[in-house]
């Protein structure tokens, strides 16, 4: 492939507002934060709201919206990257992180290498289990220290910030480990099985 | 025959090709349409979106999102660009762009808001969201298909309305497509059209009875879509069956 062709007339009006390093190719920054949603957003009362852990056909955790607030709390502050090119940088989360969510099931070591998280109104997005653990990701309820508003994902979503945003799945309800790997909602309608943003992992094939 | 043909096969990685500007049309004091001659175009299904990338002189490069407001039509491609007043991208398509220029894309992407055929077909746009369900309006235009449809179609005002004419055009010869305007801020003297948002009273009499199982797609802003969502699913309709784009500062998926 050559060079791109240089678009007439474009240059930048925005290269200030992206700090060196924070901003993976192709992102811009914004201080928005828009909501993406395949459909409705659903009308989850915490007194109906459940989270279950699965593995195989059994399940191996579960908790009501009085016991997970009841676990241990993080808090997260990190960039996050939606795959239709915005980044939002400094973002806080709270929540809990996936590694004491194990401990709260009384999971010594995770009992398989990927997980699918499954949410209320169909959606699903699959992730490896080493990108959970660690740290690296939580079941977050509360954002800037508020409530997570249902548009946003509310009453609780996964969020695994360093891969493109859809990953981070709204209204979670179902955490399912899986042997193989299996595409979720979008990784089957042409968005990448992993979804780096830092590779630009965004449709099948990048 | 049937207008809605097979999906392009989704597992091919997605190239950037080189699109050249063929034609603009001014929709409204702030949107146009750009007419693309893109050479390998795949072909796309009505509801789909592109990814475009525009690159300075200097190297540096921006890439957006935008629905194709064009029925598939070989290599030729159609986008509807709202000027956002801060942004980086639409501003140089409206003010700079001419017939000749060129800028890559590749696409399409998002295979979930797409009208795959069928119906009734149930259409709610705010603004700008009118895009991608006009592709889906204009295939089934050229394909003469007989689907019954309604459009609601949220603007601020007579001059915002985007495709005013070809939807006018398109609402009289075709006896079973409604074409339902509201106009939320300003209505000139004599409009018998709708008045103010769209509520749940218009979405209960344009929108076919959950009975029907129409095919539901809305598109626009986020809280015009949240608005809509909700009262459509408190009208009775499955939420599996209401299809959204919410346009934040760049549309589409996911």
């Amino acid at each position: 492939m050559g060079d791109p062709p240089i678009t007439r007339g474009f240059r930048s009006r925005r290269q200030e507002q992206n700090p060196q390093g924070r901003v993976p190719p192709g992102q811009y920054v914004t201080t928005d934060f828009p909501v993406l949603s395949a459909g409705p957003t659903p009308d989850i009362k915490v007194a109906d709201w459940t989270l279950a852990l699965q593995a195989g056909g059994s399940l191996i955790g579960k908790w009501s919206w009085a016991e997970f607030e009841a676990l241990p709390q993080t808090t997260l502050k990190t960039d996050i990257h939606c795959v239709t090119k915005w980044s939002k940088l400094d973002t806080t989360w709270q929540g809990v992180t996936f590694d004491d969510l194990l401990k709260a099931a009384g999971i010594a070591e995770p009992p398989a290498p990927y997980l699918m998280a499954h949410s209320h109104g169909g959606y699903s997005t699959n992730v490896p289990v080493a990108d959970l653990v660690g740290g690296q990701a939580m079941i977050a309820t509360r954002y800037d220290g508020l409530p997570i508003l249902p548009a946003h994902g509310g009453p609780a979503r996964l969020l695994v910030p360093h891969l493109y945003f859809w990953k981070s799945a709204k209204w979670a309800r179902r955490l399912q480990f899986m042997d193989k790997d299996q595409p979720g909602f979008w990784e089957s309608l042409g968005y990448h099985i992993y979804g780096d943003p830092w590779k630009e992992q965004r449709y099948d094939g990048d | 025959m049937t207008a809605i043909e097979a999906a392009p096969a989704p597992a091919r990685r997605l190239v950037w090709l080189t699109a050249s500007v063929r034609d603009i049309t001014v929709e409204t004091p702030r949107v146009k349409s750009i007419t693309l001659n893109v050479r390998g175009w795949p072909g796309h299904r009505p509801g789909q979106h592109v990814d475009i990338r525009l690159t300075a002189a200097d190297g540096y490069q921006a890439q957006r999102s935008y629905s194709i407001a064009s029925p598939p039509d070989g290599e030729l491609l159609a986008l509807t660009v709202e000027r956002l007043e801060n942004g980086e991208v639409s501003p140089y398509l409206d003010d700079e762009l001419r017939i000749g220029d060129q800028f890559e894309l590749r696409g399409p992407i998002g295979g979930y808001f797409v009208w795959t055929g069928g119906g009734p077909l149930c259409l709610i746009a705010g603004g700008s969201g009118i895009a991608p369900l006009m592709a889906m309006l204009r295939h089934r235009e050229r394909h003469a298909d007989r689907t019954p449809a309604t459009l609601v179609y949220s603007s601020r005002s007579v001059d915002d309305i985007i495709y005013r004419n070809e939807l006018d055009a398109l609402g009289k010869r075709d006896g079973i497509l409604r074409v339902l305007h509201t106009l939320t801020r300003q209505q000139p003297d004599g409009w018998t059209g709708h008045r103010g948002r769209v509520d749940r009273a218009l979405l209960a009499d344009a929108c076919y009875s959950p009975a029907q199982s129409p095919k539901i797609f809305v598109c626009g802003p986020t809280p015009f879509v949240e608005d809509v969502a909700r009262f459509l699913v408190e009208l009775g309709h499955e939420a599996c069956a209401i299809k959204t784009e919410r346009f934040g500062p760049s549309g589409g998926s996911p």
